[in-house]
């Protein structure tokens, strides 16, 4: 537990504080932190940019959308899973847009009450059969990549998929397990001290300056 | 937070995290595989020195969807019978590994001195007269899972308000919510200062039936039946059983729920069991769901508590 895999995924914790804010929490810790950005690394435009070139490259792998399904992974990666599915959407046209799930990774993680903000689950929608089809896991920072670990053995709980992809806004680097992105928008060398906050609003270099409070 | 003891500890904002966190384990159940290994290499201890093969068996089927290993115990077998004190079990069972412990105790706040007890997470499973916390939370869960508002809601609970532990624990987490309660029973089922319960009072099923959104029927202990407490079981049917002449007043839009098991003839006559708006099998249900909420975020709170 002394490793913090997502500390490096702003959203993550984000979207926790945001379900726990109006009222104390009781179970969820509140982490009261705020990203101070060091460096901008990539704006709007530029993530814009690499969101349509990593459905092109999805498109280009799987030889279309036929068997194709999007998972975001919670939190961090629902938004970019949205952003890649109406980038596929956008460039090759169907009767029926991509499918589109999202995944929370948690009950599949080797660090139970460890991450950080919030330990309230997010619900899983995984709205369509797996089995047979190209997965792409969608997530905002690979890190360590236990995530992402986790996720795959979560996804195979729901069938068997032909295949399953990873698609990151931001490679770190510093991963702890045998696991590689297929589509990467940015390759941001850190160093393991760095935290990196990426949204669809831009990604940047800095510290989270953490006030984290324990449940009375 | 390390226990779960009873309602008033959670507040508003604690149910409201057990309810977002059953709607994770809603879906878990929901999946091909209705089994995560969220807590494996966990092991949650049911202890229970009062019978109960309905909150225990939920509770261990909760455990072994989250992957735990589930240790039993239960009174009748165990050396609480050889004058075992309760501390030395308590005591005993932990020395075994136990990360949770599920209690259930005829004697009110045994949960609460185990707590002080023991290093592993507790979770009250009903303690004498006193708290139910997870049955509240599964008929809070019921009605949520509705679509109800709780801010404004009608709920009355009907039967022995006295000797009920589910009564207490469910007035408590409906008026945290912002529900309007009534309790209705003959005043012989009333406890002394029923007022500080938070509630209204009523002696007249009949006179509330029209205005309540969820009619909640406590199961009639038929062991009290010797303490003269109603003249018979059939004039307490009567008087305060859901009968089919009062199903018909019940509105429509209303929920009819019972903590079970049920006393057919009793508090509700066969005819309206099968009513549309009784909501029994989706309690037992939502008691897996709302048992696995539980047992995860106290593990997890437990868990990452002193993480940095």
């Amino acid at each position: 537990m002394s490793t913090r895999p997502e500390t490096g995924a702003g959203s993550d914790a984000n979207g926790a504080d945001e379900q726990t804010d109006a009222l104390a929490p009781v179970f969820g810790r509140r982490a009261a932190r705020t990203f101070v950005a060091r460096t901008e690394v990539l704006t709007n435009d530029d993530i814009s940019r690499a969101v349509r070139r990593m459905a092109h490259e999805i498109l280009e792998r799987n030889h279309g959308l036929h068997h194709v399904v999007i998972v975001g992974l919670e939190r961090g990666g629902v938004p970019i899973a949205h952003a890649i599915a109406a980038a596929l959407n956008h460039i090759d046209p169907q009767p029926d847009d991509v499918p589109l799930g999202t995944l929370d990774a948690s009950f599949h993680r080797d660090d139970l009450g460890g991450q950080p903000g919030s330990i309230i689950p997010a619900v899983t929608t995984m709205p369509f059969d797996v089995t047979d089809r190209h997965v792409i896991l969608c997530d905002d920072v690979l890190f360590t990549g236990r995530t992402v670990r986790a996720a795959l053995d979560a996804v195979t709980d729901f069938g068997r998929p032909r295949s399953i992809q990873l698609a990151v806004l931001v490679d770190r680097g510093h991963r702890e397990l045998p696991i590689r992105p297929d589509y990467v928008g940015k390759n941001l060398p850190t160093s393991r001290s760095e935290s990196v906050q990426a949204t669809l609003a831009g990604v940047a270099i800095g510290e989270y300056r953490t006030t984290e409070t324990d449940a009375p | 937070m390390k226990d779960l003891l009873t309602i008033d500890q959670l507040g508003a904002s604690g149910i409201d995290e057990i309810m977002q966190a059953a709607d994770a384990m809603a879906e878990v159940c929901a999946r091909p595989v209705p089994k995560v290994p969220a807590l494996k290499g966990r092991t949650v201890a049911s202890m229970f020195f009062e019978d109960s093969t309905r909150t225990r068996t939920s509770f261990e089927t909760a455990a072994r969807r989250l992957s735990a290993d589930v240790l039993n115990f239960s009174a009748s077998s165990s050396s609480v019978n050889k004058g075992e004190s309760l501390r030395d079990t308590v005591e005993t069972i932990e020395a075994m590994g136990v990360d949770a412990i599920v209690v259930r105790h005829r004697s009110s706040g045994a949960p609460q001195q185990i707590a002080r007890w023991a290093k592993a997470s507790v979770i009250n499973g009903g303690d004498g007269w006193h708290a139910h916390p997870t049955q509240s939370l599964l008929d809070v869960y019921t009605i949520r899972e509705e679509g109800r508002r709780f801010d404004g809601l009608n709920i009355a609970i009907v039967g022995d308000i006295s000797h009920s532990r589910v009564a207490r624990s469910n007035v408590a987490a409906y008026r945290a919510l912002g529900a309007n309660v009534t309790v209705v029973a003959p005043p012989t089922l009333l406890p002394p200062h029923v007022e500080t319960l938070g509630a209204s009072v009523s002696h007249d099923l009949d006179a509330v039936l029209a205005d309540t959104d969820v009619l909640y029927l406590l199961r009639m202990q038929r062991e009290r039946m010797d303490q003269a407490l109603v003249p018979s079981l059939g004039e307490y049917h009567r008087a305060f059983g859901l009968t089919l002449d009062r199903a018909r007043t019940l509105p429509a839009s209303s929920l009819i729920m019972h903590p079970g098991p049920m006393n057919r003839g009793v508090e509700i006559s066969p005819e309206v069991i099968d009513d549309p708006r009784v909501r029994v099998l989706n309690q037992v249900t939502n008691g897996v769901i709302v048992r696995m909420a539980v047992l995860y975020l106290v593990l997890s709170s437990a868990a990452g508590g002193s993480a940095p």
